[in-house]
């Protein structure tokens, strides 16, 4: 037990790796929040009147909410001082950008620890990279080839200006600004984020990939992306996250809406590795997200797919609304954390149309520390005959401090319905880790393949090079653990 | 929920003269309760717990009529709860007063006591003291009802079986709704303790009749010492309008295994809490649970079962028939604690919906804190299998019986876990007869 303990210590305080700080000139507001701010951040962006309208309806909703940021969620924080956070930060602009060469070279620099250079991007692997660096995107590549489909993909800002019919149709159609408190913050505040319209009957030719960086310090991230795959068109869209180790708190809320037409299929693949504190809990990124898909038509598709190891903490239920008959709807995830990490994530599947199908699962993998919450709501409205959900959410407990939680909600009213749900906690098998030593595997190599096994349900469905990157990512997490 | 809703009691508990015989600390507790009820009001369907169930139609109706001066209950309503073959020691409750005429003497094994609390907590307050209040808790909102019970604590059973007593024949509760009193409220406290390497099983039937409301609001406190065994069946078979509300709470020591089988065939609204704490290493909790319902009937089912230490196990199984438009909740709640290692506890809870019009609300938790456990949980909600119905069908067998067959069989898997014979068919015919009627039953 000793042995497994000291590798255990060591997952639970493992470095992190990707903590940085890149210095670069922030053109930012003073902190706090009040109408003027929101007044600066969308005269900085050139914003329309009907969209300064809305941020203001969001922000005058958000003051009555005061007493209303949600406490139900099963994680510990000192209150937030939303007047403390820089609503706004953006790396100075030089001038317009033609190429990659006039991108700021510590920005590219960054990029490049990451793991993630724009050029390598670029060149090798066919993904279109729309980088965001902290609030502004500066750099948008294979835009030309993403044009010849008609497929929009751009920085938010950039739609606004570009497509405001577009944005101004679909722009809080899934999550409204009086959704929840962090959603009516983000509908206020938000910054930038990315945008994404895939025309009637387009396949997109590649992945849609953005990296999300928080770097100044203080500031909140309050992403906006929102993705329309009109009819029977299909994208997949990938967002991974590192940040730089600092010691303050940074909240993020972004918000992630999700609308597919009719036959039309959308896969969002998160993988979130932002800083997670150090073993005493301080510092770290505080998660609080909304996203939610809208499968408006029928037999359309949305999937989640989710890799959570960063955060201090994590508030994030990726829902999908499935209005369309015969729509689909898909949650995978692996939550790990460790320290003294907390997460509390799931999701929401409101079934809605006929024949509507739904499959969730769900890994969670506690270490050190760490609390690990799944909470998820099935609801099969009266209207949604012959409606099915399959749920599985397993849990997977490493050393005897942290904890592993299950909250499913089921809502079933409509007798055609099928629902399942099951769960299952335990530890790694000593069986099977004896089994891996006996054969003259690592202890670290052995906990790290069952570890991957046990999240392969997940990770099967992340795009390739994802894949790779999560099962790097919990390789490093568990770097030699398990009691 | 507004404070007014409170008043009634309040008033009521002012002009409640407490008895010359009771002790002295009774009235401390009492006055302690009132109090939490006062400040917490009935619970809300903001709190957590009561999310998917309102009391407003019990908060908002003044229950605590007078019941009828005479007793209007015989022995056929008791044969009717407890079955034809049942032989054992009965202790009768008209509107949760203890009716000496409709119960059985029955001899017991020697220093086993069951008798109606209000003689225990005269003759014998010492036994009681140590337990009574202690075990269930009423120190939050969620526990409105057992604070409410609590304040007007006087009557109910107490069952005592001394260090290695066994009872083989099951000792039977049986606690009777109205028959023409005005809107009476019954608020039983029932207290179990079993000594180490004691074995019983006890049985607490509820029914009623008549098509006035009525409030039962019952409060079971279960001590299982050492090694001991009880065996708990619950047969609730309230009237079609009455309201029930009850909690139990079983507190377990070394080795000791508790069972609980809580059956719900009746009530507008029934609303059971059954919470088992494992106190020491090496215990056993099993909760079992049917709950059937039509019409507009709404019946809630919490459960916890918390492993506080290690090498403990638990199985829990719960399963609903809901039709009309009847609204079932399951909310099972699995807590591991930090030094509860090696804890093994599986949790399942099947749903029925056998119309357009049903709802069901299942949440099944989970909330570990320790490495070394197996613990899984499952829920399912569906329709019977329509192949199996097909079957039947086939082999001339009508719709509405091969139905009645299949929910039967569905039912059976709970009800076969009782141990006691005379009681599992006394359990089986009424379940038979609930799902036949499609509606509660009542006393004939």
């Amino acid at each position: 037990m000793s042995r497994t303990s000291s590798a255990l210590e060591r997952l639970a305080n493992r470095e992190y790796e990707y903590g940085f700080v890149t210095d670069i000139e922030s053109d930012s507001v003073p902190p706090g929040l009040s109408e003027d701010v929101i007044r600066t951040i969308s005269k900085k962006k050139n914003e329309p009147d009907w969209l300064l309208a809305w941020r203001l309806k969001a922000y005058r909703h958000w003051l009555t909410l005061a007493d209303a940021e949600p406490t139900w969620a099963n994680v510990h924080y000192d209150p937030i001082d939303y007047q403390k956070i820089v609503y706004y930060s953006a790396p100075r602009p030089k001038k317009k950008l033609e190429s990659l060469d006039e991108v700021d070279p510590e920005l590219l620099a960054t990029y490049e620890k990451l793991g993630i250079s724009l050029a390598e991007q670029k060149r090798l692997t066919g993904v279109a990279v729309d980088a965001v660096f902290d609030s502004v995107s500066v750099a948008t590549t294979f835009k030309k080839e993403l044009e010849k489909h008609g497929i929009i993909f751009c920085a938010f800002s950039e739609a606004v200006q570009r497509h405001p019919e577009l944005v101004r149709s679909y722009l809080g159609s899934v999550v409204p600004y009086a959704d929840n408190f962090f959603a009516t913050l983000n509908s206020a505040v938000f910054s930038d984020g990315s945008f994404v319209y895939i025309p009637k009957g387009v396949r997109c030719p590649m992945e849609l990939s953005t990296y999300f960086r928080i770097n100044a310090e203080n500031t909140g991230q309050f992403e906006r992306t929102l993705i329309v795959a009109d009819e029977g068109s299909y994208v997949s869209y990938l967002e991974g996250c590192t940040a730089p180790m600092r010691d303050e708190n940074q909240l993020h809320a972004a918000v992630v809406e999700l609308v597919a037409l009719g036959d039309a299929e959308i896969k969002y693949s998160t993988v979130q590795n932002w800083y997670p504190g150090d073993e005493e809990g301080r510092g770290g990124i505080y998660n609080f997200v909304t996203k939610r898909g809208k499968c408006a038509g029928a037999r359309s598709k949305i999937s989640w797919t989710q890799v959570e190891t960063g955060s201090a903490i994590t508030w994030k239920y990726p829902s999908c609304i499935l209005l369309g008959d015969g729509s689909i709807g898909a949650f995978y995830s692996v939550a790990l954390t460790a320290r003294r990490q907390q997460a509390d994530t799931g999701t929401k599947m409101y079934h809605i149309g006929k024949n509507t199908k739904s499959t969730i699962i769900s890994k969670g993998i506690s270490a050190g520390h760490g609390q690990n919450s799944y909470r998820g709501l099935v609801r099969i409205n009266k209207g949604a005959a012959g409606a099915r959900n399959y749920s599985q959410c397993d849990s997977l407990l490493l050393g005897d401090r942290c904890g592993a939680h299950t909250f499913p909600y089921l809502e079933v009213m409509n007798p055609s319905a099928t629902v399942e749900h099951e769960a299952t906690t335990s530890k790694i098998g000593e069986d099977q880790l004896f089994y891996c030593r006996q054969r003259g595997i690592s202890e670290e190599d052995a906990i790290s393949m069952i570890v991957n096994g046990f999240c392969k349900e997940v990770l099967r469905e992340l795009p390739m090079e994802f894949a790779v990157e999560a099962q790097n990512l919990l390789g490093v997490s568990l770097e030699g653990s398990v009691g | 929920m507004s404070r007014a809703e409170t008043q009634p009691y309040l008033e009521r508990f002012r002009r409640l003269e407490p008895s010359a015989a009771e002790p002295t600390w009774l009235h401390g507790m009492r006055d302690a309760a009132i109090e939490r009820f006062a400040e917490f009001g009935f619970p809300s369907p903001r709190l957590e717990d009561w999310k998917y169930t309102s009391v407003r139609s019990i908060a908002t109706s003044d229950f605590g009529g007078a019941p009828p001066a005479r007793n209007p209950f015989s022995k056929r309503d008791v044969a009717f709860s407890l079955g034809g073959d049942f032989h054992g020691r009965i202790l009768a409750f008209a509107d949760g007063r203890y009716a000496p005429e409709l119960s059985t003497i029955e001899a017991l094994p020697e220093g086993v006591i069951a008798e109606s609390l209000a003689t225990a907590l005269a003759g014998r307050p010492a036994c009681i003291e140590p337990h009574l209040g202690r075990v269930a808790t009423w120190d939050a909102p969620e526990d409105a009802f057992v604070a409410l019970n609590t304040a007007f604590l006087g009557d109910g059973a107490f069952v005592y079986l001394p260090r290695g007593a066994v009872v083989e024949a099951p000792i039977g509760l049986v606690f009777l709704g109205l028959r023409n009193g005005a809107a009476p409220i019954s608020q039983p406290r029932i207290l179990i303790v079993a000594e180490a390497g004691s074995r019983a099983t006890i049985v607490e039937s509820y029914a009623g009749c008549g098509p006035d409301a009525y409030l039962t609001n019952a409060v079971t406190e279960v001590v299982v010492g050492a090694g001991a065994s009880i065996d708990h069946v619950k047969l609730q078979c309230e009237s079609g309008s009455a309201f029930h509300v009850s909690a139990l709470q079983a507190q377990q020591s070394r080795d000791s295994r508790f069972a609980s089988h809580a059956i719900s065939l009746g009530a507008a609204l029934a609303r059971n809490d059954v919470n088992a704490r494992i106190d020491d290493a090496g215990a056993e909790a099993v909760l079992n649970g049917l709950f059937v319902a039509s019409a507009a009937q709404h019946v809630d089912n919490h459960t916890e079962i918390d492993h506080a230490k290690p090498h403990s196990q638990s199985r829990e199984l719960y399963k609903g028939i809901l039709a009309g438009r009847a609204h079932g909740v399951f909310n099972g709640k699995i807590i591991v604690r930090p030094d509860a290692q090696n804890t093994h506890a599986q949790q399942a809870n099947d749903n029925l919906l056998m119309s357009e019009d049903a709802r069901i609300n299942s949440k099944p938790e989970l909330m570990i804190h320790a490495d070394d456990v197996k613990c899984s949980h499952g829920s399912t909600i569906g329709y019977l299998d329509e192949s199996a119905l097909f079957y039947l069908r086939s082999r001339g067998i009508s719709a509405v019986e091969a139905r009645e067959f299949m929910m039967r069989a569905f039912a059976s898997e709970v009800t076969r876990a009782i141990g006691s014979a005379p009681v599992r068919t006394r359990v089986d015919e009424l379940v038979t007869a609930r799902l036949a009627r499609g509606a509660p039953l009542e006393i004939a």
